[in-house]
């Protein structure tokens, strides 16, 4: 069964038919065309879909869409400004935390609900918030120097 | 793309209107959904309706009476991690939510929904191809179990966190049935059966968690053991809940998960109050612990292994709560 979704996409709102059965993943790269949200092992053991639902790091591969009824997603689309990476991302960027960037997107929407809510995060809460991202090419060590970058403290 | 079978949702604002859509023939509950859209993924589950409990306001309340609190089912674990008089006085459980999965499952997953969670086995947790062409097995659609092909027993391993933690302090579980409510303490919601491993009829599901005021000097801790540092599921877990004074046990229980089909409170701790903690009460325990637990063939680790951790953990947090000063 199909229904219409209200929802606020990256700050803007959205209606779109959606079926029951559809998960956010597939809403947001096949129906938006939003695929900065990458599919990884699409089974809720890896984080590259990681996306904020309401402010809250959530797996896409296991979110149905119509739950997202009323409330606010944030895809890494929606972190630049005017074409512009953000803090975060342009600290991936120099610090190297990226490599084949597939995790990329997961780690940088972890990263961000990490920031917004603990600002100053120590070294332990980077490593527990990112927990759920799993990356096989960095070692996770730039990926940590570039969220600590991107608080502003020198790794 | 359609990876899930075709299947209505519903959204009840109330118990009773859950209660009642989930008597109906096919109908499954949907709490955050991160272990049942996983298993539903791998065909395990093929629901034709999901009610979605998440609407019920009701259910999401954390509540304190004096020391005592209620944890309504759709709290979600991020939220009982992070709650300050949680972590303050009973941190077994803020210990166990923290240890649950990742951080992108526990801002979606419940309290209600840890406690359901499916028994896990690695002849079942697996894609619909990979079981077709193993023959199935005795827990969904097989008649053979592969971990004990002599036995007609599931023995699928309950991994739930939050259970051991709950268990150690006397919790009891609120279950809504069609048109009323039971209260029943936690141990008695599980069976000793992989393959249905909830004692709960058809439209009866948990709303909420009972914890009374933890004894006088109790002190508490959880902690487990797992192939990864995160996310994964528990080898062993085990909880602890004791009070000791001049390093004698005043009184001691231990409940543990991810090493039987139902999460499990250690029979015969009593006989350690009054004793003192040292290395003949922690041989005692071990052994205790060794007895009761039941690891088999369903995790990658070797059972016996998961059955030495099982006592090592106990042995460390009673060593370790009893000690402290």
């Amino acid at each position: 069964m199909k229904r219409i979704l209200s929802l606020l996409l990256n700050g803007r709102r959205r209606e779109d038919a959606v079926a029951d059965d559809m998960l956010l993943i597939d809403y947001l790269r096949e129906l938006t065309g939003l695929t900065g949200t990458k599919r990884g092992c699409d089974g809720g053991e890896c984080g590259a879909c990681t996306v904020l639902l309401d402010g809250e790091p959530v797996l896409a591969c296991l979110t149905l869409a119509v739950r997202c009824e009323a409330r606010r997603v944030e895809t890494i689309e929606s972190l630049g400004e005017s074409g512009r990476m953000n803090r975060l991302q342009q600290a991936f960027h120099e610090k190297l935390g990226t490599q084949c960037g597939y995790c990329t997107q997961g780690m940088i929407m972890a990263g961000e609900a990490l920031l917004r809510r603990n600002p100053n995060p120590s070294e332990t809460e980077i490593r527990e918030a990112l927990s759920g991202n799993l990356c096989r090419c960095t070692g996770y060590v730039k990926i940590i120097e570039s969220v600590q970058a991107a608080a502003g403290k020198a790794p | 793309m359609q990876v899930l079978t075709d299947f209505v949702l519903r959204h009840p604002a109330s118990i009773a209107e859950a209660a009642e859509l989930l008597a109906g023939p096919g109908a499954r509950a949907l709490a955050g959904g991160t272990d049942l859209i996983a298993n539903m993924r791998h065909g395990l589950e093929r629901p034709k309706m999901l009610v979605d409990l998440s609407a019920i306001a009701e259910m999401g309340a954390l509540r304190w009476a004096g020391a005592g609190v209620t944890i309504g089912a759709n709290v979600t674990i991020a939220c009982l991690a992070r709650d300050t008089r949680i972590i303050g006085e009973l941190p077994a459980v803020a210990q166990a939510a923290r240890s649950i999965a990742g951080p992108g499952h526990r801002s979606a997953a419940t309290v209600g929904g840890n406690l359901c969670l499916d028994t896990r086995c690695v002849y079942y947790n697996q894609s619909e191809a990979w079981r077709r062409s193993n023959g199935y097995c005795l827990k969904r659609m097989g008649d053979v179990c592969h971990v004990a092909p002599q036995g007609k027993h599931c023995h699928a391993a309950y991994s739930g966190d939050l259970a051991p933690a709950l268990l150690s302090l006397d919790a009891e579980v609120e279950i809504a049935m069609p048109r009323s409510t039971r209260r029943a303490p936690l141990a008695e919601l599980y069976r000793d059966d992989g393959a249905r491993h909830l004692n709960l009829e058809r439209g009866e599901f948990v709303t909420a968690v009972h914890l009374p005021a933890p004894l006088p000097g109790t002190r508490m801790a959880y902690r487990k053991s797992r192939a990864r540092g995160a996310i994964d599921f528990p080898l062993a877990g085990v909880a602890v809940a004791l009070a000791a004074s001049a390093g004698r046990i005043e009184f001691l229980r231990v409940a543990l998960t991810g090493t039987n089909t139902r999460p499990l409170l250690v029979d015969g701790t009593r006989e350690f109050s009054g004793q003192m903690i040292g290395g003949a009460l922690l041989e005692k325990l071990g052994k205790l612990v060794q007895n009761q637990v039941s690891p088999m063939r369903t995790t990658v680790t070797a059972s016996n292994y998961r059955r030495q951790v099982a006592s090592a953990l106990a042995q460390r947090l009673v060593k370790e709560l009893g000690l402290a000063t």
